[in-house]
């Protein structure tokens, strides 16, 4: 029973040179890519994103074109006095008796009587609440004139904006970098890394991971932008769309950066640890700087000083970058001077997380001290 | 050739390999034998470059090791791990292309150790559902996918039943046969008796003994005899030179003084009636590894 199979196992050569550092980065990438499209939470969440991405759509179309006008009962001489407007549906009724059945059996949502004592003549029948838009219809407004109308109308959309560019960045950097602490812990823990680093050198094992997790990514908000672009196209919101093109090119190419940044240090922080349970600590400083810039872009987005700040700071410049730009609010080299930054804050902390990555993946047991890792 | 050279390793103040030497010799089994502590897996993960050295150091053929050099030797480590949610084809094929078989080799090869080590039918699997014993076997193939010239194997025995203890012995004989250098250490030390050429025995961090296996048990052979007659074997007790260590009827285990008291003694019982065996007693594995360890 020796020498047949053996000879079998010997048919393909033995390659001469074993694989570059490019197909193994690859390799290793691709492994993380089919493992995670084949796990099942992973397709439940792609999906329940996707979901949430096309109701926000639907609502706000919905929200926007759907502002039914409200039932009103009006006498005859009220009817009078009430400026016509499209927000409001009139029924005459004979009197006071007459507009109270049609309150209660809900046909309409108020009614309008001339009342000599009111200082507008008419008096609102309803049946808990007014509509508002029946009120602000028959209220004496003084007239108002702005002087800088469009910083007003910006304050939503400047907010709006935020928490979409913050809360994709931010899902997308956990989502995507917690996983990748996750994993790293797995092959310590499970001492498949002694194989992996006895075929590949840690760092191919570490530029594989964070590729992979990258491409993952990038493809899930590549998706998620595809079908929002779709449903606002399919209900008609192309007016949203405008304006919002170069932005979001910016803010698909910072967040490249940007995510290749967190995964490093995600990378990084998982290999400190030997156990799933001790990765708590290691990974709060990471988590936090993950979030951090999603609450400062909510709380201090209107100041002009601190977004600034924040467009050149490598953490929150995916985020804060886009909005200012969106908004004309930055130079046409500031995103080339704040992307420059970024590249380079992203070279400085790959190198440093392959290097805490090469020197604490062995050490098992008690959590690697950080400087003990970078020393090595 | 992989010779390790004046190895020596310390844990903080506690010395863990001291002047380990041993050879590693390509064409032959190589058992490495030692109690619980002794050093056995912090030798193989220096010999892997997965810890480093205080002192000393590991050739092959007369050359240090370099990461590439290592990345050809095929290694199983002490703690068993797999990716658990991986099959187990795609696995080991994933690991066989790590080594830069491009897919087509890796798959082939992956198949064909995978069949030979009596996993064929769980190719599909996730590794998670397999028995220890078949994850084993898994491991065992990601050790030798890539056809090492070196194999290192950390307990490749431990959890396998006896038909498993044999499939994976042949294969690890027929690699030697092939020219592979084959460190393995376990503690079935019936097992390493059995399939080993060469013997290792490390105590304490020092290696106590090494060698090849008839060498080893020469040098530990005792002037012991045994002998199964007809006649009574009562009248060894009187022989001078000769000293009975167990007696009944006609079988008798005695310690002769020399080799000429051995002789005359089987002489005189043939005389006394019909020896059906007379043999030098040779020590077992197990009684080298307690007289050396001590």
């Amino acid at each position: 029973m020796s020498a047949p199979v053996r000879t079998e196992a010997k048919a393909p050569t033995r390659p001469e040179a074993t694989l570059t550092s490019l197909q193994g980065v690859w390799l290793v990438a691709e492994r993380e890519i089919g493992g995670k499209l084949r796990s099942r939470s992973f397709q439940i969440s792609t999906a329940i994103l996707l979901l949430l991405a096309l109701a926000g759509v639907l609502w706000s179309g919905f929200q926007a074109g759907g502002n039914e006008p409200t039932a009103i009962a009006a006498t005859a001489d009220a009817r009078a006095d009430l400026p016509g407007s499209a927000d409001v549906e009139i029924t005459e009724v004979a009197d006071r008796a007459e507009a109270e059945a049609l309150l209660r059996d809900g046909t309409v949502d108020a009614a309008v009587l001339s009342d000599p004592d009111s200082p507008v003549g008419v008096l609102i029948l309803a049946e808990s609440e007014a509509p508002d838009s029946l009120v602000a219809l028959l209220s004496v407004a003084p007239s108002v004139e702005l002087l800088d109308p469009d910083s007003a109308s910006e304050a939503p959309m400047r907010y709006l904006l935020g928490v979409i560019f913050g809360v994709v960045f931010m899902m997308a950097a956990i989502s995507f970098g917690s996983p990748i602490t996750m994993s790293v812990i797995e092959e310590k823990q499970t001492r498949v890394v002694e194989i992996l680093i006895s075929a590949i050198p840690a760092r191919v094992l570490l530029a594989g991971k964070v590729l992979g997790n990258a491409v993952l990514a990038i493809g899930q908000i590549l998706l998620l932008i595809t079908v929002s672009v779709i449903g606002l196209v399919v209900t008609g919101q192309t007016e949203v769309l405008q304006g919002l093109g170069a932005p979001i090119v910016w803010f698909a190419v910072f967040f490249l950066f940007g995510f290749l940044l967190l995964a490093a240090m995600f990378a990084a922080a998982g290999s400190l640890v030997s156990r799933q349970e001790d990765a708590g600590p290691t990974l709060s400083p990471v988590m936090w700087l993950t979030m951090i810039p999603y609450f400062l872009v909510l709380f201090v987005g209107d100041n002009p000083v601190a977004m600034a700040i924040m467009s050149y700071v490598p953490f929150s410049a995916p985020v804060a970058m886009p909005i200012r730009l969106f908004f004309g609010d930055a130079a046409w080299w500031e995103p080339l001077l704040s992307l420059a930054i970024m590249l380079a804050s992203c070279l400085v902390v790959i190198v440093l997380g392959a290097k805490i990555y090469e020197n604490s993946l062995l050490r098992m047991g008690a959590r690697v001290k950080l400087g003990d890792a970078l020393r090595g | 050739m992989l010779t390790l050279s004046g190895i020596v390793k310390s844990y903080g103040e506690r010395r863990v390999l001291d002047d380990v030497s041993f050879d590693v010799v390509p064409g032959r089994l190589t058992g490495f034998v030692g109690g619980n502590g002794a050093g056995k897996t912090t030798t193989m993960r220096i010999i892997l470059g997965l810890l480093a050295v205080d002192g000393g150091q590991v050739t092959l053929g007369g050359a240090p090791l370099t990461p590439a050099v290592r990345r050809g030797f095929g290694y199983m480590p002490e703690e068993r791990g797999l990716y658990p949610k991986m099959r187990v084809l795609e696995h080991i094929v994933y690991l066989a292309r790590l080594h830069g078989f491009s897919r087509e080799d890796a798959t082939t090869r992956a198949t064909a150790i995978l069949e030979r080590l009596g996993l064929g039918e769980r190719l599909d699997d996730n590794i998670e559902a397999l028995s220890l014993g078949n994850q084993q076997r898994a491991q065992i193939a990601a050790a030798l996918v890539h056809d090492p010239e070196v194999l290192i194997l950390d307990e490749p025995f431990s959890g396998l039943d006896p038909l498993a203890v044999d499939v994976v012995a042949g294969v690890l004989q027929e690699r030697a046969a092939a020219g592979v250098s084959v460190l393995f250490s376990s503690h079935q030390l019936d097992v390493v008796e059995r399939l080993c050429d060469d013997l290792v025995i490390i105590a304490g961090g020092a290696i106590r003994a090494r060698g090849s296996r008839d060498e080893l048990r020469a040098q530990h052979a005792t002037r012991r005899f045994e002998l199964l007659s007809s006649a009574d074997a009562g009248w060894l007790r009187d022989e001078e030179g000769v000293e009975v260590v167990a007696f009944d009827g006609g079988y008798a285990v005695f310690d002769a003084a020399d080799e000429a008291v051995a002789q005359r003694v089987l002489r005189s019982a043939l005389e006394r009636g019909d020896v059906a065996s007379f043999s030098p007693q040779r020590p077992s594995l197990a009684e080298i590894f307690k007289a050396v360890i001590v």
